[in-house]
């Protein structure tokens, strides 16, 4: 069943192949008869080189399973109920068209929230929906302290100017085999276990590629993973110490004089004022907060900081650490004075492919697309924008702890409605799980687009949207490199693409959108002007296209003028330099320089609640067979992993007479949720680590069971709001007190 | 005719299950029919914890042999995440196994 013999292929670039994940992998689609027979990775593409991922794998069973949502649906019955009857796409579109228009007519657009997850293309077709009504309270409700990658792309566009990501050749066609790439000596790894995850532009084994070929790791982890038993170093913190471990390792960097003076003096502003800072967090110091032996750190800090040329990567834990915005900060001074910058193997400047933006990353995009005018006067409505400058300055996301506040409280104003696009707050990402379904279940009117029923569909929607794989859509990506297309190889029922919904919503909310495109296809060949290239184009060149030389691709951008607009040397900051003493931040009313704080309801700040509940519960753990909240009903992954596990170091279940595999609680002053015992000394005693994003696709779906969610979804044991000095950051999600309790039975 | 194998460079397998679904999806096994099945080994040596992954294939691998036979890769080699699985002739593959620890040869029925 190769391609002939009536069988065609279909070559893309895709947004989460792997269903949700934040990938570029280019796929090959077989189809024959209108039906996708086979899933293959496409050898040609640079960045995945034809290799794939369980869930891409399984796309088919995903694609074509018997729960999927292939028809709009209205609910019939009260919310909760589970009954929902199918009607066709016009009455849809009429309903939501009226209630919204109603909306905002009547309370301001503002009072509509549009809702995201993560993954997929949704980051550009809902920010474009929201901006075509009117609404600023474009926000991935839930996650609090909007603490997955925002706090650190903040950082990094105040010290530098631009964003970051380690190099392992992947801007460069020709990837390891191009001259110009040098393998890094060393890769500092900060709060993530690379492999099952496909993080933020960026496929997790790149970095075991680069180990293959010598490449030593750095970990920074509580845990004990595949990668930290291979590090050359593991500096295994106490969950949430992340900011103090920062500063020890500048510590130690600056005092002993290791770190590239030439490339501080000629490129860094600030240097003496983080000198002095850093003075505040000797080895010893942090060896106290952290509980990593001060030898460690110093001579981890060496082996960084001697490396010829070392990578940078991180993970979400950063931004989880209290205050993520000033953690991610000292991280990046790290990159920095070791002058790991814009060079072969280093941290190297990434921006979206050929200028091409489909999600917006920056305030600067928005701007672009949306018009300066249409900006300002949204974030003076934007829920915490006036409380966090940072917030309104950096981006365009509303605070999403203070959104649902905003949903219960009616301040700074009444929240009437919420879009919720590909998106699923009750059985992922949202903190305060309960608090987040009594503010919602209070809203007038609410829209979930979505594949599956899951429990925010089931507990909230008034009318279900069903949204496309990317095997059914028409897509386009430029999530730093490369810059692909997706093209439409099959339909199933009646689903559409989240730019399709989105764009003919848009149109009927903004009659502009109209007279300014007329499709799907010209709205996004009219963004790939930038690169002049349209979609038919790269979809004859194989489905994407790399860069060519200049302020897209590396290397060392900021000697030849290619980052600023006014061509000079140097980088895309107000001064120009690496702002190590940041006057962005300043400007934002928070230090301009990295400082520790220890987590908010951890057991040094609260001991009275480590008494109570004495183990620190990392949730969040990543599983190469899920991404987030999803894949439960999907029999080729769900086999490979039935049940939610906790990993419990054995001591402490002997303590407590636990068993392998027995069923237990997990519990504290939020609630209870059940867990199946895995005893691993991965964990250390005193902690206990757990998966996100489990309910139940196979328990009943109406309340009040919700497919199981109130047994099994995690965060809900998390506590908000974060209070960080930025707004962004502080998510509670890696450092929560709990205990465990035994069930009757062992829960059998 | 010589005999062909797996050769699986089990130091850099991350436990990524790609091998398995490969496998299903090529063959349309059901769930709980799979050609390779992985394993995870968490053990503590006298120093330090480790922790290994190794796919082990079983009697449902035919290696791929329509695949090969269309001069294609089997698709758990194509495919793994890690790149650490070769596929050729048992003669060759005991030559990697000479080059590095931790490596395997497999030569399914
Ligand atoms: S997880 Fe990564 S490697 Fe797998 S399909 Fe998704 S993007 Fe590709
Ligand atoms: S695909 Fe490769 S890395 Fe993943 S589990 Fe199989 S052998 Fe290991």
């Amino acid at each position: 069943m190769r391609a002939g013999e009536g069988v065609k292929e279909y070559k893309c670039t895709v947004w989460s192949a792997g269903a949700g994940c934040h990938g570029s992998c280019g796929q090959k689609l077989y189809v024959k008869d209108g039906k996708l027979i086979r899933i293959e990775g496409d050898e040609n593409n640079p960045w995945n080189q034809g290799r794939s991922c369980s869930r891409a794998l399984a796309l088919k069973q995903y694609m074509y399973h018997p729960d999927r949502i292939t028809t709009p649906l209205k609910r019939d019955g009260a919310r909760g109920e589970g009954k929902f009857v199918p009607i066709s796409w016009d009455e849809a579109f009429d309903t939501i068209e009226r209630k919204m228009k109603g909306i905002r007519e009547e309370f301001g657009a503002e009072s509509i929230l549009f809702c995201q997850g993560t993954g997929r293309d949704v980051g550009g077709p809902i920010s474009f929906l929201a901006y075509s009504y009117g609404s600023p309270n474009w926000v991935q409700l839930g996650l609090s302290g909007q603490s997955c990658y925002t706090p650190r792309l903040g950082a990094m566009k105040a010290t530098f100017g631009d964003f970051m990501v380690a190099d392992c050749s992947q801007f460069l066609e020709k990837r390891y085999d191009d001259p110009e790439f040098e393998y890094p000596e060393v890769i500092l790894v900060w709060g993530q276990n690379p492999p099952p995850t496909c993080p933020d532009g960026f496929f997790g084994h790149w970095i075991v590629d680069c180990m293959k070929k010598g490449t030593q790791v750095i970990c920074v982890d509580p845990r004990h993973t595949w990668m930290t038993t291979r590090a050359k170093h593991h500096l295994q913190l106490r969950p949430g110490t992340d900011g103090a471990l920062a500063l020890g390792m500048l510590n130690v960097i600056i005092n002993e004089g290791i770190y590239d003076k030439e490339f501080v003096a000629k490129w860094c502003l600030g240097f003496e004022e983080l000198k002095e800072r850093v003075q505040e967090y000797s080895p010893e110091k942090v060896a106290g907060i952290t509980g990593v032996p001060a030898d460690t750190i110093v001579s981890a800090s060496r082996t960084y900081a001697k490396a010829k040329n070392a990578g940078g990567h991180w993970g979400l834990a950063v931004d989880t650490a209290p205050e993520g915005t000033t953690v991610a900060q000292a991280i990046t001074h790290l990159w920095a004075i070791t002058g790991n910058i814009d060079i072969p193997g280093g941290s190297v400047i990434a921006r979206p492919s050929h200028g091409v933006t489909t999600y917006p990353y920056t305030t600067e995009e928005l701007v672009e697309l949306y018009g300066q005018e249409l900006v300002t006067k949204l974030n003076d409505k934007r829920i915490g924008a006036n409380e966090y400058k940072m917030v309104r300055g950096f981006r365009g996301w509303a605070q999403p702890d203070r959104a649902i506040e905003a949903c219960k409280t009616g301040v700074p104003y009444p929240i009437k409605g919420a879009w919720i696009q590909t998106c699923n707050p009750l059985g992922g990402q949202a903190t305060r799980t309960k608090y987040h379904y009594e503010a919602l279940k209070g809203l007038d009117f609410i829209v979930a687009v979505d594949l599956f029923h899951n429990p925010t569909t089931m507990a909230l929607a008034d009318i279900v949207l069903p949204a496309a794989t990317f095997a059914e859509k028409e897509t386009f990506r430029s999530w730093w490199v490369p810059l692909g297309v997706t093209q439409k190889a099959v339909q199933v029922g009646e689903c559409k693409s989240d730019w399709e919904i989105n764009f003919e919503l848009a149109g009927r909310l903004n009659p502009e959108i109209r007279q300014r495109w007329g499709s799907v296809r010209e709205l996004i060949d009219s963004r790939l002007q930038r690169a002049g290239l349209t979609f038919d184009k790269l979809v004859e060149q194989g489905s994407w296209a790399m860069p060519p030389d200049g302020p897209f691709k590396p290397y060392r951008r900021h000697e030849r003028g290619l980052l600023r607009h006014d061509g000079v040397p140097g980088f895309n900051t107000p001064s120009g330099k690496i702002e190590l003493y940041s006057s962005v931040y300043k400007g934002f009313d928070i230090d301009p320089l990295p400082f520790y704080r220890e987590p908010v309801n951890g057991p040094v700040a609260k001991p009275e609640l480590a008494q109570q509940y004495p183990l620190t519960m990392i949730s969040g753990t990543r599983n190469p067979l899920f991404f987030h909240s999803e894949h439960r009903s999907i029999p080729w992954l769900r086999e490979k992993c039935p049940e939610p596990l906790v990993d419990i170091h054995p001591d402490t279940a002997k303590e407590l007479g636990i068993f392998d595999g027995e069923w237990v609680f997990i519990e504290n002053q939020m609630g209870k949720v059940k867990r199946k015992a895995s005893l691993s000394k991965t964990v250390k005693p005193n902690m206990i680590n757990t998966e996100h994003g489990w309910w139940k696709p196979e328990l009943e779906g109406a309340e009040p069971t919700l497919f199981g969610v109130w047994d099994y979804q995690i965060n809900q044991l998390v506590p908000g709001p974060q209070d960080s000095q930025s707004g962004f950051g502080g998510g509670q999600y890696k450092v929560t007190q709990v205990k465990l309790t035994k069930m009757p039975e062992g829960g059998k | 005719m010589s005999r062909y194998g797996l050769m699986i460079d089990y130091d850099f397998c991350t436990g990524c299950h790609t091998c398995e679904v490969a496998c299903q999806q090529e063959h349309d096994y059901p769930a709980g029919k799979c050609g390779i099945k992985l394993t995870k080994f968490e053990y503590e040596t006298f120093e330090k914890l480790c922790i290994d992954y190794l796919p082990f294939p079983n009697d449902l691998c035919d290696l791929c042999k329509d695949r090969v036979a269309a001069g294609e890769l089997p698709s758990c080699v194509k495919h793994c995440q890690a790149a650490v699985m070769k596929y050729g002739p048992v003669d060759e593959l005991v030559k990697d196994l000479e080059e590095r620890h931790k490596r395997v040869l497999f030569v399914p029925k």
